[in-house]
């Protein structure tokens, strides 16, 4: 009995149990509504399924919450990434429909390093007015959330861009594989992150400075390199997201193209586990947050709802996700739950108490 | 004025009367706090003097009362966001609960369902309550504001269109004659929603100046910590602040459907960036603490005079004016770190 309550507590404690908990939850539901929902099968030689199109679609969120994985355990917050989405995907396929021949492999590659350079270069402005100049990240990020759109409609020039090129749809709506094509760029750019925060010390690095900036200074890290690389980093996820978003409907819409999209990232952050506060990350979690995100939108969509009501839910299902991970609500919520059942024994055990403040 | 002084005093080794006036003038420093706001007002006419000199029209009184007329309910809401963001908080719902209220007013006031006074009276308890609930949540469970907002903002949102998800026209008498009634001053005219708007700025001033509400705001906003040292009611007034940004948000939708005459799900999206960005080009402090309603009044007067300068020029797509209200948030964000670094 106490094993099985000491396992079920080590893995409780697991950062990825509540963002897994909750995914699961919610297939589960899903399920019982619509048993065809798992179904998977082979199409043209293409896999087909609510869930391979659920993951299809997390790709891009993915990506950007990557970066804002990095950005938040540095204490920091980067509300641009949705403009920057919306910039990359407008410079890539402004330069497509520039070109005489559209189904060229080399010129959709360029326009690739172009949007993804463009992001990194907004996430160099960013990260400059973060590390070098002293803002506020969230401030100093929402100066390009304000412009960004702007700056995109200049690319644009105020029309819906739409290019009819195979190799830039393969991108965001091809298949590969039998996979979805975006699967694989998602997959390369977890593993990459992963790769270089867990593999070398980098990730240490950026979780010592979202823990203490200065602290971490005195210690002889380069805190302010660091905080300008994250951005820097943050600004390429949302330049590549920009690609799959665009190339998923082959158009450009410097208004609408990631509206919204930071604050899904930053959600998906936020259930992955990551405080925002600062000092340490998950990208396990980010990972399944997006998947979360994407399979709740695509559970509203396939009960009838109509899509803005799905916010409703969201907020719902945002508000529970954080209040969960609150130590002050589980607190709250385990000591009137202790109470009740300790009613016919007045003593109460006061060392019992820390041992429910489980970390968010 | 020194003359009249008697030769036997010594003398001052710079006697300040000795220098002539314009000398003073330039030597006058304001004190820092009204820094940013002495520059929001500088920007403000500089501009109305470039588009006085550009264009004929421009010089028309009525101009600056459209500006008001345009942006009165943007002026509300700002003036909630003031307090939010004086306490170092910010609130994501504004521009969501705006909507909510318009939709709420329009569907209750549908086929004359329900008489006006009473669609006001729910109209302006929906927002606070809203307001209050996310206070409560970022006060007692210690979760960012900007996730709480946030998950308000797709909250009310959500409401709208659960309401109904197209616009529904307002049709009510006392609406149309709100929205109709001109006070006029000589020739020119503002409407009722201008007046709401200086009414709560007045209100906004004297509590933020000499209540004890409003210094337990700027005290919050300062250092959180010290406040509740100090035994100020740090979580009190947190979670009125919030409530206050409801109410004003309510309020703004009530104006706006005077103004639109009509609830719509999707009206004022991405309104609260405009907010956020007319009280940081008021010169508040976004870290909290620091800053005025006047400033925030010139904030919306400022964004307002953009909109009307780049509608004059004819030439220039609206898209710019997102780019210009970046650019001066930049210029005034930089202004604020440069003050706040020579402050330490």
């Amino acid at each position: 009995m106490s094993d099985i309550r000491g396992a079920l507590q080590r893995v409780s404690r697991h950062n990825l149990f509540w963002p897994a908990l909750a995914l699961v939850l919610l297939v589960v539901a899903n399920v019982i509504y619509r048993p065809g929902f798992v179904k998977i099968e082979m199409l043209q030689g293409h896999l087909y399924g609510s869930l391979v199109d659920i993951l299809r679609q997390s790709a891009p969120l993915i990506i950007i919450a990557l970066g804002m994985t990095l950005v938040i355990a540095t204490g920091g917050i980067d509300l641009s990434v949705g403009s920057v989405v919306a910039i990359g995907g407008a410079v890539a396929v402004s330069y497509v429909s520039g070109l005489d021949d559209q189904n060229s492999v080399g010129g959709v590659l360029v326009a690739c390093l172009l949007a993804a350079a463009v992001g990194a270069a907004f996430g160099l402005w960013n990260g400059i007015l973060v590390a070098g100049i002293g803002i506020a990240p969230i401030i100093a990020t929402l100066i390009l959330m304000v412009a960004g759109r702007g700056i995109a409609q200049l690319i644009t020039e105020g029309q819906i861009i739409t290019i009819n090129s195979a190799p830039y749809k393969l991108l965001g709506a091809g298949f590969w594989l039998t996979l979805p094509f975006a699967l694989f760029i998602a997959a390369a750019l977890i593993l990459l992150t992963a790769l270089l925060t867990r593999r070398t010390a980098l990730g240490m690095f950026v979780e010592s400075v979202g823990g203490n900036a200065e602290a971490s200074r005195l210690a002889g890290i380069r805190s302010r390199r660091f905080i300008l690389l994250v951005y820097v980093f943050s600004g390429f996820c949302a330049g590549t997201a920009g690609l799959l978003a665009t190339s998923d409907v082959s158009a450009a819409d410097g208004n609408q193209a990631g509206l919204y999209w930071e604050l899904d990232a930053i959600l998906a952050v936020v259930i992955g586990g990551t405080s925002l506060a600062g000092g340490r990350f998950s990208l396990g979690g980010t990972v399944l947050g997006a998947i979360f995100i994407k399979t709740l939108t695509t559970t509203v969509y396939s009960m009838g709802i109509n899509p803005q009501q799905a916010l409703l839910f969201k907020a719902l299902v945002v508000i529970l996700v954080c209040l969960i991970q609150s130590p002050q609500f589980r607190e709250t919520v385990a000591g009137s739950w202790r109470r009740r059942r300790r009613r016919p024994e007045p003593p109460a055990a006061p060392a019992e108490h820390p041992k429910v403040e489980v970390p968010a | 004025m020194s003359t009249t002084t008697p030769t036997s005093t010594p003398p001052a080794p710079m006697p300040p009367a000795s220098t002539p006036l314009w000398q003073q003038a330039l030597a006058y420093r304001p004190p820092r706090r009204y820094v940013p706001v002495l520059a929001t007002l500088l920007l403000l006419l500089v501009m109305y003097t470039i588009g006085v000199s550009q264009y004929r029209a421009f010089s028309d009184v009525q101009v600056i009362f459209n500006v008001f007329i345009d942006n009165g309910f943007l002026l509300i809401v700002a003036v909630g966001m003031t307090f939010v963001i004086l306490t170092g908080g910010i609130d994501l719902s504004v521009g969501s609960v705006v909507a909510m209220t318009t939709m709420i007013a329009s569907a209750m006031l549908q086929d004359g369902a329900y008489p006006a006074w009473f669609v006001l009276i729910v109209c302006l308890t929906v927002g606070p309550t809203l307001g209050f609930l996310m206070g409560c949540v970022i006060h007692y469970f210690h979760i960012q504001p900007f996730i709480v907002t946030l998950a308000g903002l797709f909250f009310a949102r959500g409401v709208c269109t659960w309401i109904d998800t197209s616009s529904i026209p307002i049709t009510d008498p006392f609406w149309t004659s709100m929205a109709q009634q001109r006070i006029r001053f000589s020739g020119n005219f503002v409407s009722i929603s201008v007046i709401i708007a200086f009414v709560l700025v007045a209100i906004a001033m004297y509590v933020l100046a000499y209540t004890r509400i409003g210094r337990n705001t700027y005290a919050v906003g300062g250092n959180e910590q010290s406040a509740l040292l100090m035994g100020l009611p740090v979580g009190r007034t947190k979670i009125a602040v919030y409530t206050i940004s409801g109410f004003c948000s309510a309020l703004g939708g009530i104006v706006l459907s005077f103004y639109t005459g009509s609830g719509n799900p999707l009206i004022a999206i991405g309104m609260e960036l405009d907010a956020i960005a007319a009280v940081v080009i008021g010169g508040t402090l976004l870290t909290g603490g620091s800053g005025y309603v006047l400033g925030t009044v010139f904030g919306v007067l400022v964004l307002g005079i953009i909109q009307t300068l780049i509608t004059f020029d004819g030439r220039l797509s609206s898209w710019w004016t997102k780019m210009v209200i970046g650019a001066l948030l930049f210029a005034f964000i930089l202004l604020q770190r440069l003050l706040s670094l020579r402050k330490t």
